[in-house]
């Protein structure tokens, strides 16, 4: 009890000299803000591209493509390949017992992004009939669907954001055709990203007659063996199925690992500087203070209260550098939305994501690099000959 | 200069503080080198041959694919000298992650890049054999691939005819870029596109891009633009760039790296800033009495404030090579770690490192020393 008294008293009474040496505090403050806010900033990028595609798969959904296609862009399925899939088990049906099921062709167009005014490749997916019970969470938010045999298209929000002439109404050139744009849609995932038609036209415009992948509803969860056992048992077909959340999680696994690499990497070394510079504050704040503690010491304070109560204040001050480095990646970055080449060449849109769990590590961290400055100088404040100390001045 | 030792005496006083800074300093620079060498490495560079080859792609997009009828076209648009042509193949060596570029290309394709440098008997073999490969050294040293080796890799895009994803090739020669900053182009593998195109079970009769030497570059432009008249309006309309123009596109679509790295620098340096600034400040406000002597045994107010500014300077040069070339070595490990990297810090970083250097010397030393300066020697002695 006498030693938490003594702990509280002695932290006190430095934190009441902080005033005095502001300057010096902030560097601690400020030091580890800068780490903190990189750090955060970092991997929000990787957490919100994730976090986008993770949001497109589902654990009852199943996605065909062709066996060795790691993307839907390689990926191609004949006509006779869609029928026999949409007959397997497993699929649920509607009430009038048709397979929820969309064989989905994918190709990439050429389109002027906003940012930059110069051309990036943009995601258009032919989708089916059922697309809009399939991927329940993709509503219309302006305009309508598009209609089946036309050359029209319905836009990603995301896709509307990044590329330049997409306005419900506005016509789209694909190669020698003229599309129209007839409604926006946002469904909160990397669909979003991409431009949605009529497969059949789409097919028309790009000289295919084949379609790269097939999602369906399965009846339940568990339905996805059955499925699978049914597809790579049939002779007619050389498929491979996945859940559509194993898929989705696949394609961000190489990007996101590359920046969680980055941030920490980037983190660590600025983490370093900010350890020089808290035990630089903290060795000046001690050294200004030996009478102080020297006096502390001769009245019958023991070593450890002092040791303690110095790493007690480097922390206090991390602390508040942490919270100040990621308040200010909060503040700019979380939802600030980018775009990158993803799996199928094309742009996905993603917002960058400051989560609550981020913003832990950054507190962790910031109290890491609190404690070890202040490590030394406390043990180097303890240590010091009570004697000389008060002869010092 | 003859400050020097002065300078020194001030740096030495506390020999820890000047570490401490020495070191957040050095941290810095180190950070800087690397993230530096990072935007090099996207940046997009002129080059002779660069600026000589043409891509000519689908309009409607790069992975739509051209007849290849178009060749004998493009061949005689008036400023054309060569023409090769290569499609994307996209297979696999033995896992997903091993990732690297490889296509099906013309016969002539190694003409097109004399920065490649491919010894004359392997460039025959190439010629000779139908299911030769090529790779670059840097693929070769990471698989441990040697001239004579069989390569298997799996199908993504296009299975094989005979029912199988696996496409085996015979290794005939290994390649080297010309020079050294260029590295990141060994990362790849080419093969024949007449095996590639009696294998595929479509899309035979098509390539995925044309390449287009032109006789002279300043005329590049007009060249594009005849080829792309050429097929307005046709089925299958192209869109034809400079190499460098199709390469800045390409690194565009990845995102805004140089927006990045520079925000990055910027909050490391804000950090680096504030550290050494109120260092150095700490450092004068303690020598005060000191500095008084000086100027009370005649030093000018000009002395004072070079002495207290050739510290900060002088530690911002030390700390600041030290860091740059801490990075030099850490750019080798870069590239070594990630596959196909090539970074380097070269001389620009260099410069502008020294740059950041003198800046952040006079920005941190210059408050402190513009007060040293400014001291009133009668009550500077009085402060003891």
């Amino acid at each position: 009890m006498r030693w938490l008294e003594q702990i509280l008293e002695i932290t006190w009474m430095s934190l009441a000299t902080i005033p005095r040496r502001l300057g010096s505090a902030l560097v601690i403050v400020g030091g580890i803000a800068g780490v903190v806010g990189v750090l955060v900033a970092l991997l929000a990028i990787g957490e919100g591209f994730q976090s986008v595609l993770a949001e497109a798969g589902r654990l009852d959904d199943a996605i065909v493509l062709r066996k060795g296609a790691s993307a839907e862009l390689n990926s191609g399925l004949s006509r006779e390949d869609v029928v026999l899939i949409a007959q397997a088990p497993g699929i649920l049906r509607d009430s009038a017992g048709i397979p929820i099921a969309s064989a989905e062709v994918v190709v990439v167009a050429n389109l002027p992004k906003r940012s930059s005014g110069t051309d990036a490749n943009v995601e258009i997916r032919g989708v089916g009939q059922r697309v809009w019970e399939l991927r329940s969470a993709a509503r219309i938010i302006e305009g309508r669907r598009f209609e089946t045999g036309k050359r029209e298209l319905v836009i990603g929000k995301g896709a509307q954001t990044e590329f330049a002439g997409l306005e419900v109404g506005r016509t789209v050139r694909l190669g020698l055709q003229d599309w129209t744009v007839v409604g926006v849609f946002a469904s909160g995932d990397a669909h979003e990203s991409e431009l949605w038609s009529d497969p059949e036209v789409l097919q028309g415009a790009y000289n295919r007659d084949g379609y790269q992948s097939v999602t369906v509803k399965l009846t339940d969860v568990d339905a996805f063996d059955a499925l699978k056992a049914a597809l790579s048992s049939d002779p007619r077909l050389t498929v491979d199925v996945q859940r559509t959340r194993d898929y989705y999680a696949t394609q961000s696994e190489d990007l996101t690992r590359l920046i969680r690499i980055l941030g920490v990497a980037i983190a660590a070394i600025m983490g370093v500087g900010a350890v020089f510079g808290a035990l630089n504050t903290m060795y000046a704040a001690v050294s200004t203070r030996s009478r102080e503690i020297a006096t502390l010491r001769a009245l019958g304070f023991s070593a450890t209260p002092v040791v303690i109560s110095v790493m007690l204040e480097a922390a206090l001050l991390a602390l508040v550098g942490g919270v100040i480095g990621a308040g200010i990646a909060w503040a700019a970055f979380d939802n600030y939305t980018a775009s990158t080449l993803g799996a199928n060449f094309s742009q996905v849109v993603f917002a960058f994501q400051v989560s609550p769990r981020l913003i832990l590590d950054g507190l962790l961290w910031a109290l890491g690099i609190g404690l070890l400055g202040g490590l030394f100088p406390a043990v180097h404040a303890a240590r010091q000959p009570v004697t000389s100390a008060l002869r010092a001045l | 200069m003859k400050f020097l030792p002065l300078v020194w005496a001030g740096l030495m006083r506390k020999k820890a503080r000047t570490l401490l800074t020495l070191l957040s300093i050095i941290v810095a620079f180190l950070l800087f080198g690397m993230l530096d060498a990072v935007r090099v490495a996207f940046t997009v560079r002129d080059s002779l041959e660069g600026a000589s080859r043409l891509v000519v792609s689908s309009k409607l997009s790069i992975i739509q694919p051209l007849p290849y009828a178009d060749l004998a076209q493009i061949q005689r648009v008036p400023g054309v000298e060569q023409v090769a042509f290569a499609n994307w193949f996209g297979g696999i060596y033995q896992d997903r992650k091993n990732f690297f570029a490889n296509f099906a290309v013309s016969p002539n394709y190694l003409d097109m890049y004399p920065e490649f440098v491919l010894p004359e008997e392997q460039q025959q073999a190439f010629l000779k054999t139908r299911t030769a490969a090529i790779v670059g050294a840097n693929l070769a040293k990471r698989y441990n691939f040697k001239v004579g080796d069989r390569i298997p890799l799996q199908a993504t895009i296009f299975p094989h005819k005979n029912g199988d994803n696996t496409w085996t090739f015979d290794l005939v020669g290994i390649f080297r870029t010309r020079e050294a900053r260029d590295r990141n182009q060994e990362d790849q593998m080419i093969f024949r596109y007449d095996y590639f195109d009696e294998g595929r079970t479509f899309g035979q009769g098509t390539v995925g891009w044309y390449m287009v030497k032109v006789s002279d570059p300043g005329r590049a432009q007009e060249v594009a633009q005849t080829i792309d008249r050429l097929f307005a309006n046709s089925a299958d309309e192209t869109k034809t760039q400079t190499e460098k123009q199709f390469n800045l596109d390409f690194v565009k679509q990845i995102g805004d790296i140089g927006l990045i790295v520079s925000s990055i620098m910027g909050a490391v340096f804000f950090t680096i800033l504030l550290l050494t600034g109120n260092t150095m400040s700490q450092a004068v406000r303690e020598r005060i009495p000191e500095l008084a002597v000086l100027k009370t045994i005649g030093f000018s107010n000009r002395s004072v404030l070079w002495l207290v500014l050739g510290e900060s300077l002088l530690l911002a040069a030390v700390g600041g090579s030290l860091g740059l070339l801490l990075a030099m070595a850490g750019a080798g490990a870069l590239s070594a770690a990630f596959r196909g990297g090539a970074f380097a810090v070269g001389a620009q970083s260099w410069l502008t490192g020294l740059m950041i250097m003198t800046v952040l010397g006079v920005a941190v030393g210059l408050p402190p020393a513009w007060r040293a300066m400014r001291l009133r020697i009668v009550d500077a002695l009085v402060e003891r």
